[in-house]
């Protein structure tokens, strides 16, 4: 695929960003706080920008989806109460809706669409194998996550959508989700394992596939899984055009993509990976926001000179500051403690810094976020966070 | 039960708390403890090679130090050597293909691939080229449908010789003498809800025995009784400004910092607290501190092994 450059905005904030598009797809490794930040991004667009924002969530802290109105409601989108942020002392301009991505539900409601009637969809439902595999397809997450933003963008209920994505161990997975399925329903494999199924007729290429599996599987699974994928080629075409329009609109102009990140090593270099992947194949990459970054007074020398000085002198400095209020000794062990204490989060701080440097790419936006020293999970710490990364 | 006297032990947690760190640290331990260990990745990233400062590892395991041996998992190779050993295929050389198009089924036919990664870490027990096998398995999210392999292959395929095979493996599986989980987790909301979720989940549906939880990167208690109180008067404006005189420079962000520092361990001592109350009381809990200056390499493998060492009682 060609680069695409001009594809990238120049634009200064995630403010301008999320103003100018209808689809943000945050990514980002596990554990980077990605869920969080796409609803604090979709909060703040709703307070700000007005109109309905949609926030699609995968699997948020039990008490974010208290927080957002979500807890029990699965699949459906449902408006987030007005209460929420009134309670945090915000007037939005719009409404923040949100909604739970629930894999097994949308993959019936896939095949419900897909299948050539209904008797076929309800065969394909009830196979014993689609009930364990509908879970754990290939990259069955990924898919459904694109297919289903596709479906609600296609709705026209929104004026903006922001995506949180399934934690993947290949970060790539989602994006090449849509055209693996489409490959999938394509391959020559799959027409060999309906052979037996539909006819004795074995060509010379098939037959030794078919002894081996034999042996390994048993015939009755085989003719299982035989009878599963052929139900579920009657869905071929109506799959393969789908992928292809879920590309397509992960390409559009409308489309970007949010990058999430810790300053840590490992899913830093996961999202520099990423990004690379993303220009690569012209996508459009809109902000980089980096979370959890400690505050930066810990990396000033101004403060571990004086750290320095406190450990080095707490003895003295505690029989000066004591004044017979406190144990000089006492106060003397918290001198010490507190300044290696400091010494110890500098070095985590500098390393931060310099991982932040080493941040190869530039894109249009990078916003950081300090460190707070408690969870989020109602719509006052959404706004909070939001503040700092909307420019 | 001694956890390293097991055979077999599966480590997994939710992505980023630090899985193959633990891992890694857990087969060091036993090789320095004289036991001959073989780490494997179960989805092999090369982590493991780079936390032990050794060379990559393949399938075939390789010796990374003194009686520690390495391997990566990888499912069409674990195939080629099932059927090496047991189908005495005519057409072997055909197999690459034949791997491939197996690969294929494997990944939509439920429990097919799992079985060759457990069958292969089972087989490595039976045989006894190891004393000790330390799987990093697949993070939280996948690691039930690995432990069940067996169980489900058993209910869905009724004849044939990966029927055969699961017999043995779950006996392996299910002895807690053999087979262990340990579950790593770091004391913040989502990693220990995680947990706790897994937990249920493993006693629920599996027959693996829940060894440990280890608890990586617990931030270190600042004061001690009493000491706070002294901290907090220092924090009061004119005490600081008293401190700054005499210290000759700005105390207020080292103040802050500690402040920072409190806080952070009180929501995680928090987090730790229900997270002990989630799990059964016979399970143990091992702590592992933070590491402020390194947290990946041999260095920091060889500082969370020394800190497991002194937690299970070395």
């Amino acid at each position: 695929m060609p680069r695409r450059v001009e594809h990238r905005a120049r634009a200064g904030s995630l403010d301008q960003v999320l103003a100018a598009k209808e689809i943000v797809i945050c990514c980002g490794s596990g554990g980077v706080g990605k869920t969080t930040t796409a609803a604090a991004a979709a909060a703040m667009a709703a307070v700000h920008h007005g109109g309905r924002v949609l926030v699609l969530t995968v699997d948020p802290a039990r008490r974010l989806a208290d927080a957002l109105g979500l807890a029990g409601i699965g699949n459906a989108e449902t408006r987030v109460p007005a209460e929420a942020f009134s309670g945090a002392g915000a007037k939005p301009r719009g409404e923040l809706w949100a909604a739970m991505l629930d894999t097994k539900q949308s993959w019936d409601a896939l095949v419900r669409r897909h299948a050539p009637d209904a008797a076929t969809a309800e065969a394909i439902l009830r196979n014993p194998l689609y009930q364990s595999v509908s879970g754990r397809f290939v990259q069955s997450h990924e898919y459904i996550a694109m297919e289903r933003l596709y479906e609600i963008h296609g709705k026209g209920d929104y004026d903006l959508i922001v995506v949180d994505t399934p934690p993947t161990r290949n970060a790539l997975d989602f994006l090449d989700a849509p055209q693996r399925m489409a490959d999938f329903f394509s391959s020559r494999l799959l027409r060999w394992l309906i052979i037996p199924y539909r006819s004795r007729l074995m060509n010379a290429a098939s037959r030794p596939f078919y002894q081996v599996a034999d042996r390994i599987l048993g015939t009755a699974f085989l003719q299982d899984i035989a009878e599963f994928f052929m139900l579920f080629q009657t869905m071929y075409e109506g799959f393969v055009r789908r992928a292809e329009s879920v590309t397509r609109l992960l390409h559009d102009r409308r489309t970007t993509f949010m990058m999430v990140s810790t300053l840590e090593a490992a899913p830093l270099h996961e999202a520099e990976a990423f990004i690379g992947l993303l220009d690569e194949r012209g996508y459009h990459l809109g902000a980089v926001v980096l979370n959890k970054v400690l505050p930066a007074y810990l990396r000033s020398d101004e403060g571990a000179r004086v750290a320095e000085a406190m450990r080095d002198r707490a003895g003295e400095l505690a029989a000066q500051l004591s004044k017979g209020r406190d144990d000089p000794a006492q106060l003397q062990r918290v001198l010490v403690e507190v300044a290696e204490s400091y010494c110890n989060f500098q070095v985590v701080a500098s390393r931060e810094a310099e991982q932040e440097a080493e941040l190869a790419v530039t894109p249009d936006v990078v916003a950081t976020v300090p460190f707070f020293d408690t969870d989020i999970y109602d719509m006052g710490g959404l706004l909070r966070l939001g503040e700092q990364i909307w420019g | 039960m001694d956890l390293l006297d097991r055979r077999l032990i599966f480590v997994t947690g939710k992505g980023g708390v630090g899985k193959t760190t633990v891992a890694s640290a857990l087969g060091l331990l036993a090789a320095q403890r004289g036991k001959r260990t073989l780490v494997c990745e179960v989805d092999p990233k090369g982590d493991v090679s780079s936390y032990l400062e050794a060379e990559p590892t393949a399938f075939r395991p390789r010796q990374l130090a003194p009686n520690l041996w390495g391997m990566s998992m990888d499912t069409e190779a674990s195939l080629r050597e099932y059927l090496s050993l047991n189908l005495h295929v005519p057409l072997l050389t055909r197999l690459g293909p034949l791997a491939r198009a197996f690969d294929f089924v494997a990944t939509a036919a439920p429990g097919v691939k799992e079985i060759l990664v457990v069958g292969k870490l089972c087989y490595e027990v039976r045989e006894r080229h190891f004393d000790l096998v330390v799987a990093d398995a697949s993070a939280s999210g996948h690691v039930v449908s690995q432990l069940t392999a067996p169980q489900a292959i058993n209910d869905l395929v009724k004849v044939g010789l990966v029927r055969s095979q699961t017999g043995w493996m779950l006996s392996i599986l299910s002895d807690p003498a053999t087979t262990g989980l340990v579950v790593v987790a770091t004391p913040e909301e989502m990693p220990v809800n995680e947990t706790i979720e897994l937990t249920e989940r493993v006693q629920k549906e599996t027959t693996v025995d829940l060894a440990a939880i280890v608890v990586n990167r617990v931030l270190p208690e600042l004061f001690s009784r009493g000491e706070e109180e002294v901290f907090d008067a220092l924090c009061q404006p004119a005490r600081a400004a008293a401190l700054e005189k005499a210290v000759g420079g700005d105390p207020g962000p080292i103040l802050a910092a500690a402040q920072l520092a409190v806080t952070m361990r009180r929501t995680r001592v928090a987090h730790l607290e229900r997270l002990r109350a989630g799990i059964d009381a016979d399970v143990p809990l091992l702590y592992v501190p933070y590491l402020f200056t390194r947290l990946h390499g041999l260095r920091a493998t060889r500082q969370v092994a020394a800190a497991l060492s002194a937690e299970l009682g070395y």
